[in-house]
């Protein structure tokens, strides 16, 4: 199969929603796979932030066991951060988002496929390398597990408001650091709860609490932002 | 009905109203804040614990109450934007982005002024400072959102999404740095109890929250009135509005 025909599902009028948002997935992956270096800089990044801490602070175990989880939130939120413009870039340059624009299925369902598979691509990754970096800054087992979990809960959270930002700013001069601007005090409480899970799990009380609530964060990301992603989008598109 | 609401959202018909509006917005508003001010700076009973220096309270309070609230205005002003397009909304959003940031900084700053001799420090990492430090992070992604696309209704439209998946995260926002830390005191007004402050005290406050919401009124009239006049500078109305000024 060449990499037209999700394109060619795309713009077929009789494809069912599921099949549409599916080829949007897969087109996805599939041309980040051709260019594996947008998909390496973001986990080269987020390792390399991650050596910072120990080298510009201090190696001191008990220092790097105490801050190293808000260490790997911080850079996984910073890596997803950078990741962000590449979510539509691309489409935007070659004409491609106008043509999903276009097409008859609502517009949200291909944002939150497009989010999906930024997360694919992002988020997973960095879920998967975290453990290496955690045995690196001394975390321990229990703390590693519940870290990995949460960023399982929270880095789809970061993808999908991270798509409502990567809109706003398409087509505009300056627009990565402006993303940022945008994005980084509504990351703020998946953060907090992040971090804060974990900490609680390293002094031995219950994590479900926690982890419950990080997970209504995810329903109420997966069900909003792709309505606001959507509409920046008309608008961004609108624009150009 | 429909013409109503067109007259409503007529730039032209809002600057007469609000030229009528401004100077009754203004003289009330400045007399409110300087009897308020006046009269808690200066005559209000001192506070047995804090001293004098509780007396910054009725300029924090205020523009804390105020940071607020225009956030919540501009949400509104939002969705108008969003849903009706009309011309007005956007242009309120455009006119208090600034001074509701310049509003949360005064509170941030007041209260920094206030923290050191109460508690000792400058700033500490408490969930309303750190609230209010990411209510101020809002306002400028608003403001600098709006400055960089050039478009002013793709601009306007941008601005509104923004405002309103910022509205959704406040009170996420809220709580969540309220459950991680907290120190500051509850708040100083609730719509359901009596204050726990003598009259002598929340009078003065509750005077110049009041004068400080309608000079904001006044500024914010000033500066829609300003935008209408740039963005309209072209039309007849200005024109002759101009000619008539005989400038």
């Amino acid at each position: 199969m060449t990499s037209n025909a999700p394109r060619a599902v795309l713009a077929d009028h009789n494809v069912s929603v599921g099949r549409a948002m599916w080829a949007v997935v897969r087109r996805d992956l599939r041309s980040s796979f051709r260019q594996r270096q947008d998909l390496l800089n973001p986990l080269l990044f987020f390792f390399m932030v991650v050596t910072l801490f120990p080298l510009g602070v201090s190696p001191e175990v008990s220092f790097l066991q105490q801050a190293g989880t808000g260490i790997l939130w911080v850079a996984a939120l910073l890596s997803t951060l950078l990741s962000l413009d590449h979510l539509y870039r691309h489409d935007f340059d070659d004409g491609t988002l106008e043509q999903m624009v276009l097409q008859p299925h609502p517009l949200f369902l291909l944002v939150l496929a497009k989010s999906l598979a930024h997360w694919l691509l992002t988020g997973l990754p960095l879920v998967i390398l975290a453990p290496v970096l955690g045995i690196m800054l001394h975390l321990e087992g229990n703390s590693i597990a519940v870290l990995c979990l949460t960023l399982l809960i929270g880095t789809p959270v970061l993808s999908l408001i991270g798509a409502i930002g990567a809109a706003l700013t398409l087509g505009l001069r300056a627009g990565g650091v402006l993303l940022s601007l945008l994005i980084i005090p509504l990351y703020i409480p998946v953060l907090i709860f992040g971090t804060g899970t974990v900490a609680a799990a390293t002094e031995g009380a219950a994590v479900e609490g926690y982890l419950a609530l990080m997970a209504a964060f995810l329903v109420l990301a997966l069900t909003l932002a792709p309505f606001a992603g959507a509409a920046a989008l008309r608008i961004s598109l609108s624009n150009s | 009905m429909w013409t109503l609401f067109h007259k409503f959202g007529s730039p032209k018909w809002f600057f007469g109203i609000a030229g009528r509006l401004m100077p009754w917005l203004l003289a009330l508003g400045l007399g409110l804040l300087v009897a308020g001010l006046v009269w808690g700076l200066a005559f209000a009973p001192k506070d047995y614990l804090q001293g004098n220096s509780y007396r910054i309270i009725f300029i924090h309070v205020p523009s804390a109450f105020l940071a607020q609230s225009v956030y919540l205005m501009m949400a509104v002003a939002a969705v108008v934007t969003l849903v009706w397009r009309m011309k007005l909304a956007d242009l309120f959003v455009q006119a208090v982005a600034p001074v509701g940031a310049v509003l949360t900084f005064l509170a941030l700053f007041t209260g920094a002024v206030w923290g050191k001799p109460t508690w000792g420090t400058w700033w500490i990492w408490d969930a309303r400072l750190t609230s209010m430090l990411i209510l101020l992070f809002l306002y400028f992604g608003a403001i600098v959102l709006g400055s960089a696309i050039s478009d002013e209704k793709a601009s306007a439209r941008a601005v509104a999404v923004l405002i309103l998946v910022g509205v959704v995260n406040i009170p996420i926002i809220k709580y969540s740095v309220e459950w991680w830390n907290t120190l500051h005191q509850p708040a100083t007004f609730k719509l359901t109890e009596k204050p726990s402050m003598p009259p002598e005290m929340w009078v003065p406050l509750l005077l110049s929250v009041l004068g400080l919401y309608l000079w904001f009124g006044w500024l914010a009239c000033y500066r829609m009135q300003t935008e209408i006049l740039r963005r309209e500078r072209r039309t007849r109305w200005v024109r002759e509005l101009v000619r008539a000024e005989g400038h």
